[in-house]
């Protein structure tokens, strides 16, 4: 009897050990046995509210001795020696504070996202990998090599992360290790370039729509795509201020087979869904008020970079100061330097550019060897790369991605399941592949003093292309619109082109000195908000995905102001204006027919009567606006994209995309058929009016509106439902921060939408004892158990900020200090 | 008395496996205590049970209040038991104390069940 309840006894052991030492489902990724344990789990993440952060770390390396004070919002201020010192502080506390999100991203820009998250990420890291971003982040770590002091530098910030995660143990691992059940890799030089790469995979992939405008030129005629999706909007305000004279362009030719061959041709593209497109709405505000503007008489900065908000952010707050350099201002974890922020004589933010800069080019394989491919009259080799995925839980994918003289195959049979793509191959040829230390700007941009070495600075930098401003405590006030930029012919890459010899290939790049750019204007002011940097006299060919609105917005407040003070800029990156709704309300209720809607109808259009055209977050308004817009979009647009089949409708491509609302809104003042959009395809028997589709788009949303109304969720802020997630998404869902009460849209300055939105506001003032406000939505600690991993959150959604402090090296017995981490050799 | 000592005994022993080894050396000090204090295999689950039940929970209730809940109401919801740091920190001990317990137990099955004392 003994024998045979031990060995049950025995048995249940071992199979409650086996059941909690393994994941149960996808639901619990984590082994529950060592994540509940005490000793090793959770619960040591749960670090006390009154954690200790001081230490000290002793490390070889180091040539002198660094002290880091931090702060009471847990910022720190870092005072070293020597740049080799600082760098390496800086890669310590990245790793110390926000170990997780450094190592996922660059797992994901390499490629390697299905190591972790499984099968679910294979086609993400098939596309990074035939995008080409390591071999991108190969090159330029290439180039770093070449200047023995950047690549210094990059070692010591890699030295500083590794010497943190090396005393990491199973018990103080981040708390996202313990949930996926994985350990973080050791650092690279080639990670932080792998992390530069997804930067401008983010802001400089997604400005280009060759494949999908190639698809919709066959429906649509290059005549109407030239008018629904125009490179310049009527009522653009660009970024150089109007009537600026340029320089003669450099001559690029185009080429004499163009009508037959590009424009006419009738170019294979995959029928897919570009589900990994970045954001359309990364983008950014960045503006600058000269002191002839200012009730100071001093210059005042300000920058908002739109991207994703998550939890962590993507930001960090920090110091950075030796004898000879002193910065402040936000960095990302993954990369050395301050990116945005100041030091004790200048100022600087940054936006995005929007500018397009990778084309594609079809290409010929000989046979599925993709050893060689049809270039200038003959076959050429393809250099091959083997990429082998490594797949959680499963055995390791190979794919093979072939390198034309153009750049990776990144589309062909082996990648995209499409019988009429089978025989057909797109190249991708994108300036990120081969460019330089475009860090090194943001070195020299710690250090600067003054315009020339400001731009001193940026003249180098290439991907992505950003519009950094720029003020100075001697009172310059500037803007450079700053990257590499092929010079195209005249519709050059908007469309994918013939690959099959060199003569649709770049022919150069604009001179840098063309960039756009403007110092100190007489109108005191310049600001940018992603729209086109320049209006049509510019001699450049230069296609993107540029917004057109929020620099409206920008434009029409800083012309109207004077006296300017730091109060009234934050009151404005906080405002909730809609340029775009003010002229679109008017064509709204001109062309609704009041006879054909019924009384809920009626009451919705009777709250756009009176509206101040403010989306906060009350506003009910917004509500009845934006849906009725995206659907008069849709009801405009979609049909251009179906056929019918049968009975039913099907798409004709995946990847199209609509005209913007704000193309729409302009149309509409000067074509009611826009260009023959109006009239629904689906419906043979009749040719629908804008008052009918205007009409109609109305009455269906009233549907929607209502369902809304007895959710309760009318207010704009209750209908948008403004989140922070953690970078894992939903799967964290209890570590994100839902329902923040925000107003906004991608339109308004305060261009908040529900997830995405200003990353960083950042409101600097040129006084000589320099007056610097900031706020992200986040906090400095990247460990959702501490007090400071979402403490910014809140300020952040009320629209107030942190007042920067720029601690001088003698305050060290300032009461702002509350702990120290000492660095010794 | 014993069954006191083994409680400790049991507590003791996972917090000085736990130094070292993974997270189920729990069953190795439920185990080793259950030889070491020969004791019917009710009392030895028991005191498995209780030492690593008592131990975790404990541990892990002083982690929560110095923290304030912040993290274990996260972690309570992720794993689909609402904001509720209590259930979790029960739920931690009753997990650990059952390896523990059964551990224990099955030492236990090496002896014949002793006679029922008094001597509780």
């Amino acid at each position: 009897m003994r024998v045979i309840s031990g060995l049950i006894s025995a048995a249940i052991t071992l199979g409650l050990v086996y059941l909690l030492n393994n994941p149960i489902g996808s639901k619990v990724p984590m082994a529950l046995g060592s994540f509940l344990s005490p000793q090793t789990g959770f619960w040591q993440n749960a670090s006390p509210i009154n954690e200790d952060f001081s230490g000290l770390v002793k490390n070889d390396f180091l040539k002198d001795s660094v002290n880091v004070y931090l702060d009471n919002r847990l910022v720190p201020h870092v005072f070293a020696q020597n740049d080799n010192d600082l760098y390496f502080a800086q890669g310590y506390l990245h790793a110390k504070f926000r170990l997780f999100q450094m190592d996922l991203q660059t797992l994901v820009a390499e490629g390697r996202a299905s190591e972790v998250a499984g099968k679910v990420a294979l086609n993400l890291d098939r596309e990074n990998r035939r995008l080409g971003m390591r071999f991108a982040a190969e090159n330029t770590l290439k180039e770093v090599e070449k200047d023995a002091d950047a690549i210094a530098r990059y070692t010591a910030y890699t030295n500083g992360v590794n010497t943190y995660i090396k005393q990491l143990t199973k018990s103080s691992l981040p708390l996202e290790y313990k949930i996926l059940n994985f350990k973080p890799g050791e650092w690279t030089n080639l990670r932080t370039m792998l992390l530069l790469k997804m930067m401008a995979k983010n802001l400089a992939y997604g400005t280009q729509r060759d494949i999908a405008n190639t698809a919709m030129k066959t429906v649509m005629g290059i005549e109407r795509m030239n008018i629904l999706y125009p490179q310049v909007n009527d009522s653009l305000i660009p970024i150089v201020p109007k009537s600026t004279l340029f320089e003669k362009p450099i001559a690029v030719n185009k080429p004499v087979t163009a009508d037959s061959i590009y424009w006419n041709a009738n170019i294979k593209v995959p029928f897919i869904n570009e589900e990994n497109r970045p954001d359309a709405n990364n983008g950014s505000n960045n503006w600058v008020v000269a002191g002839s503007k200012t009730k100071s008489g001093l210059p005042i900065l300000c920058n908002d970079p739109h991207l994703e908000m998550s939890l962590p952010a993507i930001w960090y707050e920090m110091q950075l100061s030796t004898p000879n350099s002193n910065a402040y201002g936000v960095s990302i974890p993954g990369s050395p330097y301050i990116i945005i922020g100041l030091n004790d004589s200048i100022a600087w933010g940054v936006t995005n550019s929007q500018r397009d800069v990778l084309d594609f080019y079809t290409t010929k394989f000989k046979d599925d060897s993709k050893k060689e491919y049809w270039y200038n009259h003959q076959w050429q080799p393809t250099k091959l790369r083997v990429e082998t995925i490594k797949i959680k839980g499963e055995k390791a994918f190979q794919d093979t991605v072939a390198y034309t003289v153009f750049g990776p195959v990144m589309y062909d049979k082996s990648f995209v399941a499409d019988s009429n793509f089978a025989d057909a191959a797109l190249s991708a040829k994108w300036v990120a592949h081969h460019t330089g230390d475009d860090g090194e700007s943001f070195y020299k941009l710690n250090r600067a003093h003054n315009y020339d070495q400001y731009l001193n600075a940026i003249k180098m930098y290439e991907c992505p292309g950003q519009n950094f401003v720029f003020a100075s405590k001697t009172g310059d006030i500037a803007i450079w619109q700053q990257g590499k930029f092929p010079a195209r012919w005249q519709g050059q890459g908007i469309y994918v082109m013939p690959g099959q010899d060199s003569t649709y290939n770049w022919q150069t790049f604009i001179p840098q000195n063309q960039n756009p750019h403007s110092l100190n204007p007489a109108r005191g002011f310049l600001e940018s908000g992603n729209q086109r940097p320049v209006d049509a006299t510019y001699p450049y060919f230069i296609p993107g995905t540029y917004i057109t609105p929020r620099a409206t917005a920008i434009e029409e407040k800083l012309t109207s102001m004077n006296h300017i003070t730091v109060e009234d800029m934050k009151t404005m990156q906080s405002d909730y204006y809609n340029p775009l709704a003010f002229d679109m309300v008017p064509l709204m209720f001109k062309y609704i027919d009041l006879s054909k809607l019924n009384n809920d109808a009626q009451a919705y259009l009777n709250q756009l009567k009176n509206w101040d055209f403010k989306a906060t977050p009350e506003s009910i308004a917004q509500t009845v606006y934006q849906l009725w817009m995206s659907k008069l979009q849709e009801k405009l647009y979609l049909d251009e994209f179906e056929k019918k089949v049968g009975d039913s409708v099907q798409l004709i491509y995946k990847n199209y995309y609509f005209p913007t609302e704000q193309t729409t809104m302009e149309l509409l003042k000067r074509d009611t058929t826009l260009q023959g959009t109006v009239d629904d395809k689906t419906t043979s028997n009749k040719v629908e009016t804008i008052s009918d589709i205007m009409t109609a788009a109305l009455t269906d949303v009233t549907k929607d509106l209502n369902q809304l109304s007895a959710e309760n969720k009318l207010q704009w802020t209750k209908y948008k439902d403004v989140s922070v997630f953690h970078l894992l998404k939903k799967a964290l869902l209890p570590f994100a921060r839902t329902g923040l009460k925000v107003g906004g849209w991608n339109n308004t300055i305060n261009a908040v939408t529900q997830s995405h939105g200003p990353s960083w506001r950042m409101v600097v003032h040129m006084t000589n004892e320099t007056e610097a406000y900031g706020v992200y939505p986040g906090g400095q600690n990247g460990n959702p158990g501490s007090k400071f991993y979402d403490d910014y959150v809140d300020t952040w959604a009320a629209g107030k900020y942190n007042k920067l402090w720029v601690m001088k090296a003698a305050e060290t017995s300032s009461e702002n200090i509350k702990w120290v981490i000492r660095f010794e050799k | 008395m014993k069954f006191i000592i083994s409680i400790l005994t049991t507590a003791i022993l996972a917090l000085l496996l736990g130094l070292y080894l993974p997270w189920w050396s729990i069953a190795l000090a439920g185990f080793i205590m259950a030889i070491l204090m020969k004791q019917s295999s009710g009392k030895s689950f028991l005191a498995g049970f209780l030492g690593v039940f008592l131990f975790w929970g404990v541990f892990a209730f002083l982690q929560d209040m110095n923290n304030q809940h912040i993290l274990s109401a996260k972690i309570s919801a992720l794993l689909s038991m609402g904001n509720n740091s209590f259930l979790l920190i029960v739920i931690t001990g009753v997990v650990g104390g059952l390896v523990a317990g059964f551990a224990a137990l099955t030492a236990s099955s090496f002896y014949k069940n002793p006679k029922v004392t008094k001597n509780i």
